[in-house]
């Protein structure tokens, strides 16, 4: 068995009685890149944390060059040389990025010391290495998600490692930022390191991944070289059935316009924004992260009202100053982080689907339960959400069904105009399937959806129309047929390339 | 524009960047105000007066800071200073010889063993920490009850040397300032260069990532509890030497003014924010209102409504500022 580096034997996991993880299986090879695969809720995070220590396992064997250990911690782990990056952020905000690297295990001068001379040398010249450039002063909570993801990945490399573990690294990173990433790895693997890559994105396995493991319901699934895999092969192998379409837009024709915007502009964040929404239609909002768009969909929605513009809708023109108006004017806005913004994590099910409308189910003050609870059973089910019981926490759900129990409290409300803000991020493609059709199913019930989105294949897969924002501006409108992944990315960047080339 | 400059530009950031100017200006400004209605405020022995009536809050105040900094609190550092002064002046009324330093010794492993229970049940009975000490906090004060069984020690049943253990001076400053300042110093050193430190810090900011960094919480959390019994135990002793006496209400709702202290000194209630210096100016801001009040007479009731008064408007100042934080970060990152 020299083989492997890193083996994990017939792994079971239970919480709190029920088991997550059923005997799974997995091993690494010194130098190769090994993709773990699933649906979210499969138990690849749960996997990861039995690798690092951070859970232990109930039943099984890990093995580590040929010894069996046991990690009753993530020090332990580490210090055997394993590292990881959590899909959770697991930045210090008050901490600065130099200690964010070294948290946990700051070098010591003689008589215990924290050596902070140390820290910070060795902190620049890492950054420096990894071709990073951040200032090791500032604060974790002043930095972009994406310096975050920096910091986070510099901290896991610091640790010199012999297996890293990444758990969807690249899911708030751009383009270029993923290329970087990509390169860093590869070097990485060529000195023989071990890495555990974990992405919903298909097209960035088939980039880097030398095998690829699939899990579906905790079960372990297969185990192949990713060259001998096709992507159709992959998807069917994680949700255990066909995707018949990935992007099932029907044709609609679309009606009258319902919401018109005209040169919504605030300082420094976006500037002259306008567009029409057409009854039916799926308008596509493309660009890169940090390109203006979210700010432009919260200034509808009266988060942040803009400081200049107009918004009209039905041709009336509106003044929208909070999302109470917004609610009331028929919107709803589906935000893109749902942890934060999107659920109340320690309430149960019930409660989070049937929040905007409490009201229609009291009776002068008296909450009428069972038709709240019937309720959000048929929205439940309609939304096909995989939870053991509606009373569950919101928060003990998968990524993929806390998007839809979102989308299940938004559609509750019966807009007219829905928002929806990155709808399928870091879900499991099952998911993503079923939240397209349903959203396909919206627009052909005559609901206007203005979708944004950082995936290409899903903007023009599903979109009607297309905007591309770039630097808080819009650089292009296409129609379906003209739209392709080139045309998107050259407007979305263009003005980086000019200055490159000037 | 860059970060720096946006924060700046806003006032309520600027407050937030230097919170302990803002604290220092608040304390200039209250001694002028005070000392033009009352000329004997601004005199060297006032300013004793002041340090000697605000060292033992700062010894229990920068400990309930390290609580805090965790993102947990400890309620019971009242009852803890009670019991420890009635324990170690009950000794010191048997043996008259007994020397000042064992009682500080004595005194502080007392404050141990209740630290520890603390400790115990928060870190590792995972009870929640409000509950846990507000429950202790009954505990140890009944405690005191049913050890001196209701009596006092009075001045006359302490040894002389036990009593100047506070109040007497070298180069004019009392004893009770230099141990103070000592533990500022101690806390300050354990809080920025010791391990330790940076983990209270790093459980204080984000407990979850704590955990998958491998920093040791449980362990951790005991060790603040346990600190702060520690420093009760001290504060104990030199409560019954300062005040000469210990009895069944000594430290009484102390908590309170110790909280005061850490937040007015920008100490953030939800972790992970704080320093030793603000702890400090707070306590020093507690200290001058309080003598102020005295000076121009009014009643000790209204003393209580300042300070609270205080911490609701620290916690409000907070609230705002880092509500702005949030704000321009995000405005600035996208």
């Amino acid at each position: 068995m020299g083989e492997y580096l890193f083996e994990l034997r017939e792994i079971t996991k239970r919480f709190a009685g029920v088991e997550v993880l059923h005997k799974v299986s997995f091993n690494l090879r010194p130098g190769e890149v090994h993709a773990l695969l699933g649906e979210n809720g499969a138990g690849k995070s749960t996997l990861i944390k039995i690798m690092t220590g951070v859970y232990q396992p109930d039943e099984g064997a890990i093995i580590l060059d040929g010894r069996e250990v046991r990690f009753s911690n993530a020090r332990e782990s580490q210090l055997a040389g394993i590292a990881a990056i959590y899909q959770e952020p697991s930045l210090f905000p008050d901490l600065d990025v130099a200690e964010n690297i070294f948290v946990g295990r700051h070098p010591l001068k003689a008589g215990g010391r924290v050596d902070w001379h140390r820290i910070y040398r060795e902190a620049e010249s890492l950054l420096t290495s990894l071709g990073m450039q951040l200032n090791l002063k500032r604060k974790a909570r002043d930095l972009s998600i994406a310096e975050q993801q920096m910091v986070e990945i510099a901290r896991a490399f610091s640790i010199n490692a012999r297996i890293l573990i990444m758990d969807e690294p690249t899911s708030s990173l751009t383009l270029n930022e993923v290329a970087e990433l990509f390169c860093l790895v590869r070097r990485l693997r060529d000195e023989g390191t071990a890495v555990v890559f974990i992405s919903h994105r298909l097209e960035e396995l088939f980039e880097i991944a030398d095998r690829v493991t699939v899990l579906r319901d905790g079960y372990f699934v297969d185990t192949k070289p990713v060259k001998d895999v096709t992507r159709e092969e992959l998807i069917r192998l994680m949700v255990g059935r066909k995707v018949s379409s990935m992007f099932p837009k029907q044709e609609v024709q679309p009606g009258n316009v319902v919401l018109k915007v005209e040169g919504l502009t605030r300082d420094g964040v976006f500037k002259d924004i306008s567009f029409e929404l057409r009854k039916g239609e799926i308008l596509g909002l493309a660009g890169l992260v940090g390109a203006g768009r979210t700010e432009v969909a919260r200034a509808i929605f009266g988060i942040d009202p803009p400081a200049s513009g107009r918004i009209f809708i039905d041709g009336k023109e509106v003044r929208i100053t909070s999302p109470r108006q917004a609610i009331a004017l028929g919107l709803a806005y589906v935000p893109e982080d749902r942890q934060t913004h999107g659920l109340v994590t320690p309430m149960n099910l019930i409660s989070n689907i049937t929040l905007p409308l409490v009201g229609r189910f009291s009776h002068f003050g008296w909450l009428d339960q069972r038709a709240e609870i019937n309720f959000a059973l048929s929205m439940a089910r309609q939304m096909e959400v995989r939870a053991h019981s509606l009373w569950q926490r919101a928060r003990e759900l998968s990524g993929g069904n806390q998007q839809k129990i979102v989308l299940a409290k938004w559609l509750a409300t019966r807009p007219r105009i829905l928002i929806l803000d990155e709808p399928t991020r870091g879900i499991d493609v099952g998911t993503k399937a079923a939240v397209h059709e349903l959203m396909s199913r919206l627009a052909g019930e005559g609901m206007a959806i203005l979708m944004i989105s950082s995936e290409l294949p899903e903007i023009l897969g599903m979109s009607d129309r297309i905007i591309v924002m770039r630097e808080g501006r819009i650089t292009a409108q296409l129609g379906r047929e003209e739209a392709t992944q080139e045309k998107i990315l050259h407007y979305a960047t263009q003005s980086l390339e000019e200055e490159v080339t000037r | 524009m860059d970060l720096q400059q946006r924060l700046s530009s806003n006032p309520l950031l600027v407050i937030a960047r230097i919170r302990e100017t803002g604290i220092i200006l608040v304390i200039l400004l209250l001694v002028l105000a005070v000392s033009l209605r009352s000329p004997s405020f601004l005199t060297l022995s006032n300013f004793r007066d002041i340090l000697l009536n605000i060292s033992i809050l700062i010894i229990v105040a920068l400990a309930q800071t390290m609580v805090i900094l965790t993102k947990s609190i400890d309620l019971s550092v009242g009852s803890m200073i009670g019991l420890t002064a009635m324990m170690v002046s009950f000794i010191i009324k048997q043996y008259p010889e007994f020397s000042p330093l064992a009682a500080i010794l004595l005194g502080m492993a007392v404050g141990s063993v209740l630290g520890l229970f603390n400790g115990l049940i928060i870190a590792y009975g995972e009870v929640p920490p409000i509950i846990a000490t507000l429950g202790t906090l009954s505990i140890y004060r009944g405690m005191i009850f049913l050890y001196s069984g209701g009596t006092w020690i009075n001045a006359f049943e302490m040894s002389k040397s036990f009593k100047l253990l506070a109040k007497g001076t070298i180069l004019g400053v009392p004893h009770l300032v230099y141990i103070a300042f000592g533990v500022a110093v101690l806390v300050y050193f354990l809080l920025n260069h010791t391990r330790l430190g940076r983990n209270i810090y790093a459980i204080g900011s984000n407990p979850d990532a704590a955990q998958f960094v491998g920093i040791p919480k449980k362990h951790i959390i005991f060790a603040v509890y346990l600190l702060s019994g520690i420093a009760c135990g001290l504060a104990g002793v030199l409560w019954a030497s300062r005040f000469e006496s210990a009895q069944t209400n000594t430290a009484l709702g102390f908590e309170l003014q110790t909280v005061a202290a850490s937040v007015v000194g920008g100490v953030s209630i939800s972790g992970g924010v704080g320093t030793v210096p603000g702890v400090l100016l707070g306590a020093l801001l507690l200290g001058i209102i309080q003598n102020a009040l005295t000076m121009i007479r009014i009643s000790p009731f209204w003393q209580l409504a300042i300070q609270g008064l205080l911490i609701l408007l620290a916690v409000v100042v907070d609230n705002l500022i880092s509500r702005e934080m949030q704000r321009s970060v995000r405005q600035w990152n996208r």
